[in-house]
């Protein structure tokens, strides 16, 4: 890679005057426009000749790393391959030519389509319903506590302001009850990792809205109380969410909606295989037990008795609008070619391969690397950092390392239960050859943190960029040329 | 004369008279790494004990701040705005608010900088 072609942006290339296209003086009249729109400065563009445009943004996007580009155990996160077909389906005219807003009657292909993938989303999950509309994890949990709440609320019951959610959970849970206007409960984990049942229980009264759960967990343990928390959050008047983002390793094993859980959400772009990193776009579909189906927002996809389909862009009990139209579509047919292409059986092998090559990766390098809670795990495990902690090689310099390799690092620094935690999620699409491979970098950098530890810590030496100062960059932003020529 | 105090959650108090200087442990500040933000209440705010009275965020994590004993802040401190990293360079100098102790008999809960070692050291491993 061209560390020097990295480092420039393309108004390093400017100069004045020059330019990629000449046009013609115009034998139409150019129009008057009001002179207090008129700009009175030049704006400050690059100029910049076109082979130098073409090359400058080719160079930079080969600096790209992705599920594409090589192997990606970033814990929490599903990065499995995002098979070619998908995008294929996505990018055919039919679909990604139409508009919104044009007549129903006009496109009852796609409305099939969103009212079927809503169908086996239901199935997967155990529930009743989803509606596809949010457009990303987060965004799916502030829907679904906002069902939560209009569900409160259409009872009668005001009295309940609060959320538990567990200490080891994403930090989109507590945010989202906060956005919600909930006040946020923390409920304790045990030595295991898993939900404290008793300390639960102590917090559940009639001021408990709901309890937001994720499993298997942040560190990929199954929590295996989950009809026994079912029963007292429902004795409590509370109603229990599944955070889905750790759906994968349940697919073809067991379903939320049979567990108890009364609302949840599924990352599309994780389990569902649909493109994510640097920014999206994602979908968030939320899904509701029986019962709960009249709060889920607007619009939604209903199939009328004639069995065509037609948007309904209102109901009374719905909480209201939460996109404005029906969500990232394009997501939504990515997830579905998925589905369609796996079927029942492919799906099926989805949870037990994910969980048996994470189990595989951990075996291989827990001799050398600090598992602080023993497996067998789930999809993902976290490691606190190497067991030999005497070389002052740190979790940071690990994942620093791994980039030396060719590979991405895996989640660092979370979950916050440990202090080097070091989080890796293989997925179920790598293969053993693959998983050999990272398992042989990691114990290398194992055997280099004892032998020559500055090797490990002053990683990574072969990446365009090296070390960023991210304290610098957290308080004092460069985020535009100006403010970097003015420095 | 000045005597420090800790809650487990990694919180001094350094009390000289009816004043008490609050801050983080040197333990804490390690772990969390560089810190980037400090989330401060305002002069004259009321603090309790065992309760937030702010935010401290670092490169690695954002966690909450806890007040070891009640009272009202007569000074924040200021320099952190700017550069928050001075709680890195030193934490036990940097403190982060001043408060008016209303209850000093709250002190007597609090752990004794042994007692907070032990702490620290059972966090360890």
């Amino acid at each position: 890679m061209n560390r020097q072609l990295y480092e420039k942006l393309i108004f390093d290339y400017s100069r004045p005057g020059r330019r990629g296209f000449y046009f013609a003086e115009g034998d139409a009249p150019m129009p008057q426009l009001p002179e207090n729109l008129l700009r009175q400065t030049p704006a400050e563009l690059p100029e910049v000749d076109e082979p130098t445009v073409v090359r400058h943004y080719n160079n930079q996007s080969t600096n790209n790393f992705g599920v594409d580009t090589g192997f990606y155990p970033l814990g929490s996160c599903t990065m499995k391959y995002n098979p070619k077909v998908n995008d294929l389906l996505a990018s055919d005219p039919g679909f990604a030519a139409i508009h919104p807003k044009q007549p129903a009657a006009t496109m009852q292909g796609a409305l099939q389509l969103y009212y079927e993938l809503q169908q086996s989303l239901s199935e997967i999950g155990g529930m009743s319903e989803f509606t596809l509309n949010p457009y990303a994890g987060a965004h799916g949990e502030l829907t679904g506590l906002m069902v939560i709440h209009a569900y409160h609320d259409h009872r009668g019951d005001s009295a309940r302001t609060k959320v538990l959610v567990p200490d080891s959970a994403h930090g989109t849970n507590p945010a989202s009850a906060a956005v919600c206007g909930y006040e946020v409960v923390e409920v304790k984990s045990l030595a295991d990792g898993t939900v404290d049942v008793d300390d639960l229980r102590s917090k559940l009264d009639n001021t408990v809205a709901a309890m937001m759960m994720t499993n298997p967990n942040t560190v990929g343990m199954f929590e295996k109380h989950i009809p026994e928390i079912a029963e007292a959050v429902h004795a409590a008047g509370a109603l229990l969410y599944y955070d889905g983002a750790n759906l994968n390793p349940m697919l073809g094993v067991a379903r939320p909606g049979d567990m108890g859980f009364d609302v949840m959400h599924i990352n599309l772009h994780k389990t569902f295989s649909t493109p994510h990193g640097g920014g999206g776009p994602g979908a968030g579909p939320v899904g509701v037990r029986a019962g709960l189906e009249q709060f889920l927002p607007s619009p939604r996809v209903v199939k009328l008795a004639d069995g065509s389909f037609s948007v309904d862009q209102h109901s009374a009990t719905a909480l209201g609008r939460i996109s404005s139209n029906l969500g990232n579509y394009g997501v939504l047919i990515r997830a579905w070619a998925y589905i369609l292409t796996m079927g029942c059986d492919g799906l099926a092998h989805v949870g037990p391969l994910a969980t048996l090559n994470a189990n595989y990766v951990m075996h291989r390098l827990k001799g050398l690397y600090l598992l602080p809670i023993p497996g067998p795990c789930k999809h993902e495990f976290v490691f606190d950092g190497l067991i030999d902690k005497s070389t002052g090689v740190t979790t940071l310099n690990v994942a620093k390392r791994l980039l030396d390799m060719g590979f991405h690092a895996p989640t660092i620094y979370f979950p916050l239960l440990f202090h080097e935690s070091l989080m890796i999620e293989p997925t179920e699409t790598e293969s053993l050859d693959t998983l050999d491979t990272f398992c042989e970098a990691m114990r290398q950098i194992a055997r280099e943190a004892a032998e020559s530890p500055e090797v490990v810590k002053e990683a990574p030496h072969l990446t365009p960029a090296v070390r960023p100062d991210d304290t610098e960059a957290a308080l004092h932003p460069i985020v535009t040329y100006k403010e970097l020529c003015n420095k | 004369m000045s005597k420090t105090y800790f809650l487990k959650s990694h919180e001094y108090a350094r009390v000289e008279g009816n004043i008490a200087y609050i801050g983080i442990s040197k333990f804490a500040a390690e772990q969390l790494g560089n810190v980037v933000y400090v989330d401060m209440p305002e002069v004259d705010d009321k603090v309790e004990a065992g309760e937030e009275f702010g935010a401290i965020e670092s490169v690695k994590a954002a966690s909450d701040l806890f007040s070891p004993v009640s009272g009202v802040v007569v000074e924040v401190n200021e320099d952190l705005v700017d550069n928050p990293r001075l709680i890195n360079e030193d934490p036990e100098t940097n403190w982060i608010i001043k408060v008016e102790m209303s209850d000093p008999a709250q002190l007597d809960d609090l752990l004794s900088p042994e007692a907070y070692a032990e702490v620290c050291a059972a966090e360890k491993h």
